[in-house]
């Protein structure tokens, strides 16, 4: 495609496929809003971390090791290390992007598993950019509004076990977990914390199995760098290009 | 708790550092196939362990209860590609669905 002579931004296949990993990623803020008043924070203190954390996985993080009767500084240290690829994000957008001065900034806070996945899957530099902004802010925009619409409904709701919201919490970090389990390296990683977990739930405060959990995660890592397919736990919880759908994919040049 | 609103903000503010980390270092920092692939394992480990924990921890004890049939529930519908939302509304319903037959 010519660079100098960009698709029009109606028929964008980049923002195309940002606004509608927008709409689907934005609307499980209600779930998120929802937990997070059922877990024990209030509806000030959820909208904070949609607005200011803005990463699924770490929020999500947070308020399980608050529900599970975890310290405050557990549950800030799960969700410190469950950003940690959004590091490695950041230097992959920042190589298509290059953003400067404020955009980066903006940039930074955008910078996610779902953004980066629909920049990524363009190949066009003009659709790459669009595709992370439009994915990015879309998301930032819906993720928050849909998140004090769940805190508010979570906190009218009243007892959350009547509802099954602990259930939902488990099926929430399953869903999340579940579009990383690609291969059998990925499985054997999960079973290997599972079981770490499960072993240290009874020896060690609550929350504090969960990092137990990151330790065992991290050696695997390290010590078995080679053993993985590239790019093993860094798949977005919403697939903006699922597999069987390559027709929003702009044509390689 | 006045404690929790001292560390919603910590883990706000390091999760923006972080990502702003990704923009501001030397690229090969990063791009070091070890950094990667722990991020990745990482994310797989604590996304296994909070599901686990979530489903039978209880305090410092394990407890087998409704949430068991939340996590099965939940397994199913990812298994019939069900959407995020309808995953975790599952996981609800089951939850609720066996306390009101008497399950724990």
């Amino acid at each position: 495609m010519n660079p100098a002579a960009p698709t029009p931004l109606a028929q964008s296949p980049g923002a195309r496929v940002g606004l509608s990993i927008a709409v689907a990623t934005g609307l499980y803020g209600v779930s998120f809003g929802a937990l997070s008043v059922a877990s024990g924070l209030d509806v000030w203190q959820t909208q904070l971390l949609s607005l200011l954390l803005f990463s699924g996985g770490s929020q999500f993080a947070f308020i399980g090791v608050i529900a599970g009767g975890g310290t405050p500084v557990a549950a800030a240290s799960a969700a410190a290390l469950l950003g940690i690829r959004n590091a490695v994000y950041g230097m992959q957008m920042n190589v298509l992007l290059h953003p400067r001065g404020w955009r980066r900034l903006a940039a930074a806070h955008v910078t996610i598993d779902e953004s980066l996945a629909t920049s990524t899957g363009q190949t066009d530099p003009v659709e790459q950019r669009r595709g992370f902004w439009v994915a990015g802010v879309g998301i930032f925009v819906l993720w928050n509004l849909f998140t004090l619409v769940g805190a508010l409904a979570g906190d009218a709701l009243g007892d959350p076990k009547r509802w099954g919201l602990d259930g939902a919490a488990v099926a929430a970090f399953l869903a999340l977990l579940w579009p990383r389990l690609r291969s059998r390296e990925a499985g054997a990683i999960a079973v290997a914390c599972a079981l770490a977990t499960v072993i240290a739930v009874p020896f060690v405060p609550p929350g504090v199995p969960i990092l137990v959990a990151a330790v065992v995660a991290a050696l695997i890592g390290w010590f078995g760098y080679a053993a993985g397919p590239e790019g093993e736990g860094l798949e977005p919880d919403i697939d903006p290009y699922p597999p069987t759908d390559d027709s929003t994919r702009t044509a390689a040049p | 708790m006045s404690g929790l609103w001292f560390w919603v903000v910590v883990a706000c503010v390091v999760g923006f550092l972080t990502k702003l980390v990704g923009y501001l270092v030397p690229r090969k920092w990063l791009t070091n196939p070890r950094v990667a692939r722990v991020a990745g394992t990482l994310t797989i480990g604590l996304l296994a362990s909070l599901t686990v924990a979530n489903a039978v921890a209880s305090g410092q004890a394990i407890a087998l209860d409704s949430r068991l049939g939340a996590l099965v529930a939940a397994a199913v519908a990812l298994w019939l590609r069900a959407p995020f939302l309808v995953v975790v509304i599952a996981g609800a319903a089951a939850a609720a669905g066996l306390r009101l037959l008497g399950l724990p």
